[in-house]
């Protein structure tokens, strides 16, 4: 089943609240996904600065700490099993520290603006354990997970990041994720899980890195996934919502002055404010849908 | 009689409507703060009138016997799915599947109705004054479908003996759905449908009727879809 949620502010004079707005839509959404929860939140990006989201598992922070400040010069902002590590150190040579040194960790997401927490749990359980409700930021996106594919895990949590500043979640299945997935090896893509959404992930981040534009990607999904889906896509400036033809998986999007949210259902967004004065509607079958982009 | 959903469990709101007190006889109730929640009204089997100020979940009022609600805001999926009799008007928009297998009743839908709206009817009325989806009437099989708005890709795909009459455009006909004459009777049938919903702003002669050519579910050998 599963349940998405995303919000957009269009007034920033509700930024300090996005996290709390997203996590109640989060809660109430574990009625569709209690398996484990997962976020994506977007705060005004900082000059040459990038954030790399770090799940460290099991291992202790401070050890942590000590092996990551041997290779890089970072601020370490601990949440949970998640690390947010700050540096000015690039994508393309961050990826390849962590993947020479670090393999006992996850890298869930990183960009200048992103920071990605995701956990196996009760989304009630998960949002207090990262402290949502404290964040602030310009849009964020969630979901909650109920497994159909692949097992309960970190790794097959969401979002997935699709990319720098970039993400996906994902409510639905998809049925040709194994040819997809020995396809987009061949490209040099990699997966760190047996997951359909990761799968997405991959294909979205690699026409992307193909020079396609995400609104081209999408559309070029509806041809290329087999399966059910609605798909929200986070980027640094908005967000993106797609729905397959046959669109059995629901969505339903409310839009005032004030903010854009999207939700599986719309008992995820009744607490927001001024939602029944809402243009509430739901997104077409096959219509590529974007804010801020 | 006010029902809070803020306050009151939704099974304690149901089991009341479900369940009437016959000392009171209370037949008139309004649903404050439905805020989404899944199966509002489902079950109700009396005659009564219930009024939902607000946006309702999946299921709200299926099965419905009797009774007349009213949703003042959206509905989610099956809105009065497997609706036996009774009426039931939702003033904004509806999700997917609205009236879904509904055998009796009439359902109103003031705004569109996504895709599948009257998916498998079997026998009741909806009248919808903006627009539905793909697959609407997809196998149904008895009962009306009135749209005032358009229609949208394989609609009456498999249909039996439903009859579907729109006004605007059909995006595409399902297997075996064919465009009828309207006849004398339908037109009559139709100005009735029209009055019940109070749509003065559409004439029953500019409609379009829709139904089955029977190919399909008359078993010919020589079939060829």
């Amino acid at each position: 089943m599963c349940g998405i949620v995303g919000i957009y502010l269009k007034n920033e004079k509700l930024k300090n609240s996005l996290g709390s707005l997203l996590s109640k839509m989060l809660i109430n959404m574990g009625s569709r996904g209690p398996d484990s929860a997962g976020f994506a939140i977007y705060k005004k990006e900082e000059k040459e600065k990038f954030k790399y989201s770090i799940c460290i598992n099991k291992l202790n922070f401070k050890d942590f700490e000590e092996r990551i400040t041997k290779h890089v010069d970072a601020e370490l902002k601990k949440n949970s099993d998640h690390v947010v590590l700050k540096t000015s150190i690039k994508p393309h040579t961050m990826l390849t520290i962590l993947k020479n040194h670090f393999q006992d960790v996850a890298l869930v997401g990183y960009g200048k603006s992103i920071e990605i927490f995701k956990q196996v749990g009760s989304p009630s359980d998960v949002v207090k354990k990262f402290k949502l409700d404290d964040y602030s930021g310009s849009h964020a996106i969630g979901h909650t997970r109920m497994a159909t594919e692949s097992a309960i895990t970190t790794d097959g949590s969401h979002p997935y990041s699709t990319g720098e500043d970039e993400c996906l979640v994902h409510n639905g299945s998809l049925s040709n994720h194994n040819n997809l997935r020995r396809k987009l090896k061949k490209d040099g893509v990699n997966f760190d899980s047996e997951n359909d959404t990761e799968v997405a992930a991959g294909y979205i981040s690699n026409n992307l890195s193909n020079k396609k534009n995400l609104k081209e990607t999408l559309k070029d999904s509806l041809k290329d996934l087999d399966g059910f889906y609605t798909f929200i896509t986070g980027t640094k400036d908005g967000f993106a919502v797609l729905r397959d033809e046959i669109a059995c998986k629901p969505a339903v999007i409310a839009e005032t002055d004030d903010y854009v949210a999207i939700a599986s259902e719309f008992q995820a967004m009744a607490h927001l404010p001024e939602v029944n004065n809402a243009k509430i509607f739901e997104p077409e079958p096959g219509v590529v849908y974007s804010w801020g982009n | 009689m006010e029902l809070d959903l803020k306050k009151l469990e939704l099974r304690n709101v149901n089991d009341k409507l479900q369940n009437l007190d016959r000392k009171t006889n209370e037949r008139d109730f309004t649903i404050i703060n439905p805020e989404g929640n899944h199966a509002i009204c489902a079950g109700l089997d009396k005659e009564m009138n219930v009024t939902i100020k607000g946006h309702v979940g999946y299921y709200c009022a299926g099965m419905n016997k009797k009774a007349t609600i009213t949703i003042e805001g959206n509905v989610g999926t099956g809105v009065a799915e497997n609706m036996m009799s009774g009426k039931v008007h939702v003033k904004g928009n509806a999700s997917q599947s609205a009236g879904a297998t509904a055998h009796g009743g009439l359902l109103i839908i003031d705004g569109d109705a996504s895709s599948r709206c009257g998916i498998s009817m079997k026998g009741a009325d909806i009248i919808v004054k903006g627009s539905v989806g793909h697959m609407s009437g997809f196998m149904s099989q008895s009962g009306n479908l009135v749209v005032c708005g358009d229609a949208g890709e394989a609609l009456g795909d498999s249909l039996y003996e439903t009859n579907i009459y729109i006004k605007g455009t059909v995006k595409s006909l399902g297997a075996d759905c064919i465009e009828k004459k309207m006849d004398k009777k339908h037109i009559n049938k139709l100005k009735k449908f029209l009055k019940d919903a109070e749509i003065k702003n559409h004439k029953a002669e500019s409609f379009k009727r829709y139904g089955s050519a029977r190919k399909l579910y008359n078993f010919k050998i020589d079939n060829n879809y």
